[in-house]
């Protein structure tokens, strides 16, 4: 009796099981066929050919997530039915590594595999006679190069620093005010706006007319108008409008507050909330031994928050490492403000240098490890993705 | 139990594989795809491949060109050809080439898909590189037809009747648009930039005259001076992605006036070096008129800070211009005072209604010869076609563009002139009619050196120099020539 249950049990479930798997089949089938289909559309120029150019950007848009999202979601379901009629622990033991599989092949394939490429390229494609590094050799004798990285130093030491002690001060401040998020927004808002938007943007700020012309940047109209009055009052001899962009070194401090205006706002952000997480106990036990606001603040509250800081920091540090869009759009890299990543875009797109554009690339990638380094291990030691 | 196991693992990896495989297909369909779109639509009698029967099924008589016969019959009806070319949206060039297509698109029923491409050589090259090509591409740069021919992205035209060809047009740019003495592209539109642009009533009233050598020219730069009304030059060369190149011009129009050809040649192809002193004398003529005192409106910072397209504005000042004379290809045209605001939203305007005529209130006259020895040469530029996809209607419209019925709409609008010599001079009016005068008188033909050097130099280290070299008012010449000929690769 008891026998005939067990083995009447085992029939029912193996046979879920076939119809489990015959379902998986099917709708791995049906994916299949609809990626072919779907794919053979998207490469397809002609596909949409008669319709106006938006609406078959909007098919185009369309089919893409129908099959992103349906793809994926098939080939999960599809792979965990069949890994289901595997036996219990091959089951647990694998399905963590299905879920994983294709992010790990994505990350391989549009991460890994790039970057061991550029590595590769910027050893192999080098001038005829050239060894291994003749790439490197080249690139730190060339003195573009060293002014590129001398440029990204200089943004390396303003940038983050300048950001992070604005919004800092701003999230201190704004702490204690009624319209705290109406403030917040305001300097939040820049954040929102892409780099190369942010450019352009700071390019008509900017913006240079000779003297006598009309002053069409805000920063030269204001300056020759207020000039106007130092004038008036014998203040100074004469104003003249400053090409914001053209004139070396002030060029590059006026991109440099481009990146700073975009990154204040996240400083800002992050920092209130990392001030809100002080403990009142410790501000209000400091309060009654007689510490004075700014004490309470640089002794208590800076220590506190240390770990935010130094995530802000490093942070900013590597977007203003990579920066590039300000400094295209703006100067083309020209009057001396040109960067690595300026660099790495001529050598690449314009030059059809291969070779040098890998090796700056290569060389950004070792400027960056170690600030992602320090990056990391902080979050880590907060306990965030530890 | 056991075998189950390998079943279900075998189903998997299957399963990973086929998901993998539709993604890799992406990249290959393009590749195969085109064979489908060459059968015509409409029941027209299908042309498999581009096979050269020489046939003329047309009504018309032959144009020579195989394919543009075939197309005239209305043998390709209803397929379509993507075509590529750097003028910008919106632009006087864009809207007048849209235009110039129209009655091929009529006569052969072919849909041709013009695409106006901003930051079009990145745009290109990462097209192409990503096996997305369009059919036929406008190249300014003949070093990047090289490069394409070389990396074996170009349909090589020994298909098109060369004959024809060679006998229709300029003998110079038939030469131009080979690669290793194959055929690669066909010249379109050429361009002289030997031209200074002057205010005509002005000049008048002050009673200056059109200058016709060196010495006029700087004579009647001082004499300007000396009267008070203003700096004589507009003179500026900020271009956004390609900064630099109108100094780049200057500099190979003088060198063209003060050296042989062949200096200029060995010039091009390193053969001599880039600071040779033959150049470092041209680049000291250029600096008397850029950086000689009053000479240049705002001086060398409008020079780095001002867009090529407004150089000119001063000249259109309401009280009078404040500077006098700019040298510029014939384009600048629609950029004039309050020419570009009309054109923008008059695009299809003829010249004739744009608020300043070309020809009434500003003319040009020809950049003044330097040394009698070297004559009158001519600096010019020209933009070729080049074809990445191999089909017959594509065949067909790149032959068309070698003929004068695709130079014939541009020309009625304006601002074109074509290196055929087969284009009846009578078609052209202002200013293309002085133009092509002035290119047969040409001693000399100079294409755009910088177009012609690698791109390093010729697109990146000429241009940055010339900044340079502007940014510290000439001081440094020798300086920034000696960079440049560092930079040279190799």
């Amino acid at each position: 009796m008891q026998k005939e249950d067990e083995t009447d049990v085992h029939a029912t479930t193996s046979n879920q099981l076939g119809v489990k798997v015959v379902r998986a089949l099917l709708v791995a089938a049906a994916t299949f066929t609809a990626l072919w289909f779907g794919l053979g559309i998207l490469s397809d120029p002609t596909a949409f050919a008669g319709t106006p150019p938006y609406v078959s950007k909007v098919f185009q848009a369309l089919i893409a997530i129908v099959l992103g999202v349906a793809g994926i979601w098939t080939l999960f379901y599809a792979g965990n039915t069949l890994i289901e009629a595997l036996p219990d622990k091959a089951t647990e033991f694998l399905r963590p590594y299905l879920f994983v599989l294709p992010a790990v092949a994505v990350v391989g394939l549009y991460l890994i595999y790039p970057t061991v490429g550029t590595i590769a390229t910027s050893v192999t494609d080098v001038p005829e006679g050239g060894g291994f590094f003749s790439n490197y050799a080249d690139a730190f004798t060339n003195p573009e190069v060293i002014l590129n990285l001398r440029n990204n130093l200089i943004w390396l030491l303003i940038a983050p620093a300048v950001s992070v002690a604005i919004g800092l001060v701003f999230a201190g401040l704004v702490d204690r005010i009624r319209l705290e998020s109406l403030a917040k927004s305001f300097v939040f808002m820049p954040l929102a706006i892409s780099f190369v938007g942010a450019a352009v943007i700071w390019k008509f700020v900017y913006a240079w007319k000779p003297a006598g012309q009309d002053q069409i940047g805000i920063l030269n109209a204001l300056w020759v108008w207020a000039g106007g009055f130092l004038v008036d009052w014998g203040i100074l001899e004469d104003v003249e409008p400053i090409a914001w962009l053209q004139q070396i070194p002030l060029n590059t401090l006026a991109l440099i507050a481009i990146m700073i205006w975009l990154q204040v706002g996240f400083a800002m952000v992050i920092l209130s909330a990392a001030i809100k997480g002080v403990p009142s106990e410790l501000t209000e036990a400091a309060r009654i031994d007689g510490a004075s606001e700014r004490q309470i603040f640089f002794r208590i509250t800076i220590p506190t928050i240390k770990g935010s800081l130094l995530v802000v920091y490093t942070t900013i540090a590597i977007a203003v490492l990579k920066v590039f869009d300000i400094i295209f759009v703006t100067t083309g890299g020209n009057f001396d403000t040109s960067v690595v990543a300026v660099r790495m875009y001529q050598e690449m797109f314009r030059f059809r240098n291969f070779g040098q554009a890998t090796t700056m690339a290569v060389i950004l990638l070792v400027a960056v490890i170690p600030i992602m380094v320090v990056n990391i291990r902080n979050l880590r030691r907060q306990g965030i993705g530890a | 139990m056991k075998n189950r196991t390998w079943l279900a693992l075998l189903l998997v990896l299957g399963l990973v594989v086929a998901a993998c495989g539709g993604d890799g297909g992406e990249s290959t369909t393009t590749e195969g795809d085109p064979s489908a779109t060459t059968a015509p639509s409409e029941g027209e009698t299908p042309t498999t491949g581009g096979d050269d029967t020489g046939t003329t099924t047309g009504p018309g008589e032959s144009t020579g060109y195989d394919h543009l016969d075939q197309a005239l019959a209305g043998e390709f009806d209803g397929t379509t050809v993507e075509i590529w070319a750097q003028w910008l949206p919106e632009s006087v060039e864009a809207a007048n080439f849209t235009y110039t297509l129209e009655p091929f698109v009529e006569a052969t029923g072919i849909d041709v898909n013009f695409q106006p491409t901003p930051d079009y050589e990145t745009a290109l090259q990462v097209a192409v590189d990503g096996g997305n090509a369009p059919d036929l591409a406008q190249i300014a740069q003949p070093g990047k037809m090289h490069q394409y021919a070389d990396a074996g992205s170009l349909v090589a035209l020994d298909w098109l009747n060369a004959d024809k060809l060679g006998s229709d047009m300029v003998p110079a740019f038939f030469d131009l648009g080979h690669h290793n003495d194959t055929l690669y592209g066909v010249y379109y539109k050429s361009d002289v930039k030997s031209i200074v642009w002057y205010p005509i009533q002005a000049f008048a009233d002050n009673g200056y005259e059109v200058p016709t050598t060196w010495d006029e020219l700087v004579a009647l730069s001082d004499q300007i001076i000396a009267d008070g009304n203003g700096n004589p030059w507009c003179i500026s060369i900020e271009s956004q992605e390609a900064d630099g190149w109108v100094a780049t011009d200057w500099l190979e129009d003088i060198l063209l006036r003060t050296a042989p050809p062949e200096v200029y040649d060995q010039w091009i192809t390193h053969e001599i070096p880039f600071n040779h002193p033959e150049v470092l004398e041209a680049a000291d003529y250029m600096s008397d008129i850029w950086f000689a005192e009053d000479y240049a409106y705002g001086g060398s910072t409008y020079i780095n800070a001002t867009w090529i397209g407004e150089t000119q504005d001063p000249m259109f000042a309401e009280g009078g211009p404040d500077c006098w004379m700019q040298k510029q290809a014939a384009w600048i045209g629609g950029f004039w005072g309050a020419n570009r605001d009309f054109i923008a939203e008059n695009p299809d305007a003829s010249s004739d209604e744009w608020p300043n005529v070309p020809g009434e209130d500003v003319d040009f006259f020809y950049f003044p010869m330097i040394e009698e020895e070297f004559g009158t040469p001519v600096l010019g530029a020209a933009d070729m076609f080049v074809m990445f996809e191999d089909r017959p209607e594509v065949r067909a419209l790149l032959e068309w563009l070698a003929t004068p019925q695709a130079a014939e709409g541009w020309i009625e609008r304006g601002g074109f002139l074509s290196p055929l010599t087969t284009v009846p001079a009578d078609w052209y009016t202002y200013p293309n009619d002085g133009l092509s005068v002035m290119v047969q008188n040409a001693t000399t033909v100079g294409f755009d050196a910088s177009d012609l050097m690698p791109a390093t130099v010729g697109a990146g280290s000429f241009w940055s120099g010339m900044i340079d070299w502007v940014a510290a008012e000439g001081e440094n010449t020798e300086e920034v020539f000696q960079t440049i000929e560092d930079s040279w690769p190799g």
